[in-house]
């Protein structure tokens, strides 16, 4: 099986119209938690301003990985990442690299909504406040608004600025927190099971909003939705045990997968 | 899967199902009588020991006061610094007054002891606050001394024989005239709460236990807030997880089992021999009763730290917040409610500390409040216990009146913690 660590060797390959060049891109990434080794050599890249999906049965690595993206595995003492993992061909494990600066530029979004309990309005302007992203008052108003309206939530919560954010339903509590993630300006956006607190009205929300973000942000989305995966994602990368199974198009990943694991996983065979 | 053979039907309405069934709620209902039981035990325990100390203490919350009409004779008051008079004569001149009918200096005598001994100072203070009445009659509700006090309120019974009481029958005749004459009254004891201790009985207050004893909680409050804040912060959420760290945590567990009066030994031998700190001073004793309540303030801390969802850490560290804006951003204000509960249930026990109180000299008799945290004092629990410890009389329903009060606070302060809880607590 070959693993391909090139995006763009693949996409002169393929001439698929949905690969870019790299953003962020991971080689041979060992994780180990303890004595336990969860990733095991994973080589991924993750395109510019496109949607990398993360699939795989429960405990496969995903999450791991996409953790290891923002260095979110560093608030886990047993956790020891190995490897080399670049943004704009920068090694963010690199001692020197700022662990804030870098979760400001590659922001998060959680498998459950969890806005801190304060005002709507709080919510979105803690993280420009504590960057120093707003000179003036007026400028974190509009960066509350335009984060708001980027995240398709200020039309429903324009009133309501400065109620609490944990009194908003479901949906528009993860709406919430990608407004927060959205408002500090990352360059790549993390979502870890973003709609699997979700009722199918919220999630359809999210993924049209996931498709909008495109645009401007790179997102990596882990899920458990393989029609989730189709729906929003370019690339799609196939985890299993530890190991990255396959990776490429999402179209083709979907139809004509190489690895029989990927087969076996999206129709639903196993996983 | 299909091939492998179903489990056999189970037949629920078999008798020894039905059994299992039956023993099991029979558990049930047996765990939770177990702990009805419990419950009550404590709840009757505990009106066991409110009944007595109310049916022992009541009577300290009155007071038997006697009206009686002074005379401030410039001759004894001299107008210009009334202060220096001579009171003693201007209360000796009242009683005569009082009991015009008698001439006996003997039997006069006696009926001087009905007022309390500290008449002749209560009259002074009046005088001095109103130097408008030199030269006038003037009359004042004072206290009456403790056997006549005692009699008033019944304690002591007038129809056992004279030799087994503790005034006889002529200072009961004495006392009757004053009750005819309407002269004898029992107000509530505002004396209890705003009077220093003293010797006798009736002019006995717990003025200077609840001063010293606030003082007390102040500096307890002011070094285990923050130390052992900081303390559990340092604990929870920096200190690496290895062999020093666990000695550490065992350590502070250990310290919190440790009985009060080795930190009152301590505090003996550091505080005050060492750095020289003033003997019976609330600063000695607060630094004592922080060691004491520090163990529990890290412990409840870190409970309360370790109680937020690691969902809000993550949000916070998810958007760039360095650890110092995770923790005191988000972390603490969520779990303030629970370190306050901790705090003021720690409080709570350090109010009751006697042992190491006793140790550094707080049950000191002290006839004033004390001014400020250098300067001797008692607190409320040592104050019990002189007052046990003292043979009159009045000073055993006292004593129960002073534990009520102690008791009181505790309630307050407890149901402040709960009030606390629940204003701030937030869900999600």
């Amino acid at each position: 099986m070959n693993m391909l660590t090139d995006a763009a060797v693949e996409t002169a390959l393929e001439g698929a119209p949905e690969s870019k060049a790299a953003k962020m891109r991971g080689e041979k990434v060992n994780v180990f938690y303890g004595g336990k080794q969860a990733l095991f050599d994973v080589s991924l890249d993750v395109g510019e301003n496109q949607v990398t999906a993360l699939i795989g049965p429960s405990g496969c690595g995903k999450s791991t990985f996409l953790r290891c993206l923002n260095r979110m595995n560093d608030t886990i003492d047993i956790a020891r990442v190995t490897g080399k993992i670049t943004l704009d061909d920068e090694d963010i494990y690199n001692p020197r690299i700022d662990v804030v600066e870098l979760r400001a530029r590659v922001g998060m979004v959680f498998q459950k909504p969890n806005p801190f309990p304060k005002s709507i309005y709080e919510n979105v302007a803690y993280g420009p406040r504590i960057h120093g992203l707003a000179s003036a008052k007026g400028d974190l108003d509009g960066i509350v608004e335009t984060s708001l309206q980027k995240a398709g939530l200020f039309n429903e919560v324009k009133d309501r600025l400065h109620e609490p954010g944990t009194g908003l339903s479901g949906g528009q509590q993860q709406r919430l927190c990608i407004a927060r993630a959205i408002a500090v300006s990352p360059e790549v956006i993390l979502m870890d099971e973003p709609c699997s607190a979700l009722d199918p009205i919220a999630t359809a929300r999210v993924e049209e909003l996931i498709d909008e973000l495109r645009e401007n942000y790179t997102i990596v989305i882990v899920t458990h939705s393989m029609q989730q995966a189709a729906r929003v994602s370019q690339r799609t990368a196939m985890f299993h045990l530890g190991n990255l199974v396959e990776e490429g198009p999402t179209d083709k990943m979907f139809t004509n997968p190489e690895d029989k694991r990927t087969q076996d996983y999206i129709t639903g065979r196993f996983g | 899967m299909s091939e492998t053979t179903a489990p056999k039907p189970f037949d629920w309405s078999s008798p020894k199902a039905t059994a299992t069934r039956k023993r099991r709620y029979a558990a049930d209902r047996r765990l939770r009588l177990y702990g009805l039981i419990s419950i009550l035990t404590a709840i009757g325990l505990l009106g066991v020991l409110i009944a007595s100390l109310v049916a022992t203490g009541h009577t300290a919350f009155v007071q038997t006061k006697i009206a009686v009409e002074f005379t401030a004779d410039p001759e004894n008051v001299p107008p210009d610094d009334p202060a220096s008079g001579n009171f003693r004569a201007v209360v000796s001149n009242a009683v005569q007054q009082l009991f015009p009918e008698i001439d006996d200096p003997r039997e006069l005598r006696t009926a001087s002891g009905i007022l309390s001994n500290g008449a002749a100072n209560i009259v002074r203070d009046y005088v001095t606050a109103h130097p408008e009445v030199i030269g006038q009659s003037f009359t004042l509700n004072v206290p009456a001394s403790d056997p006549y006090d005692q009699l008033n309120k019944g304690v002591i019974d007038r129809s056992l024989p004279e030799e087994r009481r503790r005034v006889s029958n002529e200072e009961i005749a004495l006392f009757e005239t004053l009750e005819d004459r309407g002269l004898v009254s029992t107000p509530f004891n505002w004396g209890l709460f705003f009077n220093a201790d003293s010797r006798f009985p009736e002019l006995a207050g717990l003025a200077g236990a609840i001063v010293g004893s606030f003082y007390l909680l102040l500096v307890t409050f002011l070094i285990s807030f923050p130390v052992g804040i900081a303390a559990a912060i340092y604990l929870e959420e920096f200190a690496p997880k290895n062999r020093w760290t666990d000695l550490v945590e065992v350590n502070i567990n250990n310290l919190a089992a440790v009985p009060s009066i080795v930190f009152g030994l301590l505090g003996l031998a550091v505080f005050i021999q060492v750095f020289g700190l003033p003997r019976s001073a609330p600063l000695v004793g607060g630094l004592v009763l922080s060691l004491m309540t520090l163990p529990t303030m890290i412990i409840v801390t870190r409970a309360s730290l370790k109680s937020i969802p690691p969902s809000i850490r993550e949000a916070a560290l998810g958007i760039g917040a360095s650890k110092h804006e995770v923790i005191l951003h988000h972390v603490l204000p969520l779990a303030i409610p629970g370190i306050l509960t901790g705090t003021i249930i720690g409080l709570a026990q350090a109010l009751g500390e006697t042992a190491p109180l006793l140790l550094i000299g707080m049950n000191a008799f002290l006839t004033s409040p004390p001014g400020g945290i250098m300067e001797p004092a008692t607190a409320l629990p040592t104050q019990i216990f002189i007052w046990a410890d003292s043979p009159e009389r009045g000073f055993v329903s006292r004593t129960s009146a002073a534990i009520l009060v102690l008791l009181g606070f505790l309630i307050f302060m407890n149901a402040l913690a709960i009030y606390l809880r629940q204003r701030f607590e937030r869900r999600w």
